[in-house]
């Protein structure tokens, strides 16, 4: 990386994230908002340094339940979306239900999901593969039905099978889709985790949220978002990662820019 | 042969009458739209013959045709493969070579990168298809349907999107390519030129639906170098092919 490079991706970044903390610490010390309605960075700090041990257990489950219910979406939407787009009549018969079901507002599901499996991870799990494992299926068909015939025709004329086509055409052409997919699809994980524990759970990120707001503490509260945030940027960084290492072929402009 | 059902299908090829001797070069050529495409993706038995017979090797063509290799217009090399993976892809799909890709692979890679180099690509078998010029893709794209070492090798206006140098360089490697092997081509074109510098024998297509108006054998001597173009004998051939070709379009 050059020194420009180095100046954009790295410096740029930080600067930015920096000056907003700087302009909210000054903001709330000059207006002299009270600390129980918005707190400044600094008393966030402090929040987060003096609630350590909590927020990191809390966040660790967090973590967990995101990333098996985002697990099981990617597994569970790969295969449902080559499904789709395997057949125009599977594509035709799933596809309405489909939007029908991720039109549901997620969280309106999660009281079944307590009332089925109890208070605890496995709403929590199943709430953010509900929520995370559609644009993977829509994703994946999209990218097996924009292939280029030209592409199968190559195998076709050599006699290939349909199963061949997919394996060797369709699926590696839908990868840039399903890997651009699972950038979507890993932070929408981490809203249904969330999102379930806020409504009923005894532990994660939203259930401390929660219990911090009933007595008040609301630098705590602050202190569990800035947790998110951060929990949300790992995750999206690990998975872009795994993108460009999988189809660097995709993005060939900006590797030779 | 019809494209598509009832009071809207198109006829794009009527009583096509043609054979073709074994390692013979034929070129078939028209204006376009005749249905010589669709000509190509019969014989490939990529679409099915709706009447007449068609027999690749004395057999009755009912689908695709292993001993057949395609080239088109456009390379269609797989982008996230490189050059030499996309040459190998014939050979994991056709038999025999699928079944002992496994314990053949090393061979197979040498003799991938044997035909890459015979067509001077030697330097560039690592390199993805973005990474090579028009020239090189299709370079690549001839040697992925001659790899399974078919019999008939299916060129569709192969160099149609080449510039007019690189044309010409190409139509001397395929020239030293089929020396070589003898494998019997069957090039579509609108280029004249190449037609009869590459063919043994022309055809020519009238406006839809196609049918064959002109029989025309290029009796000039072979090995053929590109000199061979700017003789009077060649530019007779080409000048009768145009003739005609002008006269189906009125």
């Amino acid at each position: 990386m050059d020194r420009r490079a180095l100046a954009i991706n790295v410096l740029a970044p930080v600067a930015f994230t920096v000056a907003m903390f700087v302009v909210w610490e000054i903001v709330c010390k000059a207006l002299k908002i009270p600390i129980t309605f918005l707190p400044a960075p600094t008393d966030i700090w402090a929040a987060l340094v003096k609630f350590w041990d909590p927020i990191v257990d809390n966040s660790i489950q967090t973590l967990w339940t995101t990333v098996a219910g985002f697990l099981i979406a990617t597994v569970f939407g790969l295969l449902l979306g080559i499904a789709v787009g395997w057949h125009k009549a599977i594509y035709a018969g799933l596809y309405p239900v489909l939007i029908g079901f991720n039109s549901i507002p997620k969280v309106a599901v999660v009281p079944v999901l307590i009332l089925w499996f109890g208070i605890g991870t496995v709403p929590a799990i199943l709430t953010a593969f509900l929520i995370s494992f559609f644009p993977i299926v829509v994703n994946v068909a999209t990218g097996l039905a924009t292939t280029e015939p030209e592409l199968e025709d190559v195998l076709r004329a050599l006699g290939a099978s349909k199963l061949d086509v997919m394996r060797k055409v369709g699926i590696p052409r839908s990868l840039p889709y399903f890997f651009g997919s699972l950038k979507v699809a890993i932070t929408l994980a981490f809203v249904g985790s969330v999102v379930s524990e806020t409504v009923g759970a005894n532990k994660g990120i939203g259930y401390l949220m929660l219990s911090a707001q009933a007595n008040f503490q609301v630098p705590l509260v602050f202190a569990g978002l800035i947790a998110l945030a951060v929990l949300g940027i790992v995750l999206y960084a690990i998975t872009a990662a795994i993108e460009a290492r999988f189809t660097g072929w995709a993005f060939r402009g900006q590797v030779h820019a | 042969m019809h494209y598509g059902r009832g009071a809207r299908a198109v006829q794009a090829v009527d009583r096509v009458d043609l054979s073709i001797d074994r390692g013979e070069v034929v070129a078939v050529v028209g204006p376009s739209g005749c249905g010589k495409s669709s000509l190509m993706r019969l014989v490939s038995g990529l679409a099915p013959v709706s009447s007449g017979r068609l027999t690749v090797e004395g057999r009755e063509v009912r689908g695709p045709v292993k001993s057949v290799g395609m080239a088109f217009q456009n390379s269609n090399l797989l982008p996230w493969r490189s050059a030499l993976d996309n040459v190998l892809l014939p050979l994991e799909i056709v038999e025999p070579y699928r079944s002992s890709m496994r314990k053949e692979r090393g061979a197979y890679r040498d003799k991938a990168l044997r035909l890459l180099e015979s067509v001077g690509l030697a330097g560039f078998t690592g390199k993805h298809p973005w990474e090579l010029s028009g020239g090189m893709q299709q370079r690549t794209s001839i040697c992925r349907a001659l790899i399974h070492e078919p019999e008939i090798l299916l060129l569709d206006e192969p160099f149609g999107a080449l510039d007019a140098f690189t044309r010409e360089e190409l139509w001397c490697a395929l020239r030293d390519l089929q020396a070589e092997r003898g494998v019997t081509v069957m090039l579509v074109t609108h280029d004249l030129r190449e037609a009869v510098f590459l063919s043994d024998t022309v055809y020519v297509m009238s406006n839809r639906p196609g049918r064959i108006v002109l029989r025309r054998e290029v009796d000039l001597p072979r090995p053929r170098d590109l000199e061979i173009t700017y003789t009077p004998e060649f530019s007779a051939i080409v000048h009768e092919l145009r003739v005609r070709i002008g006269g189906v379009r009125h």
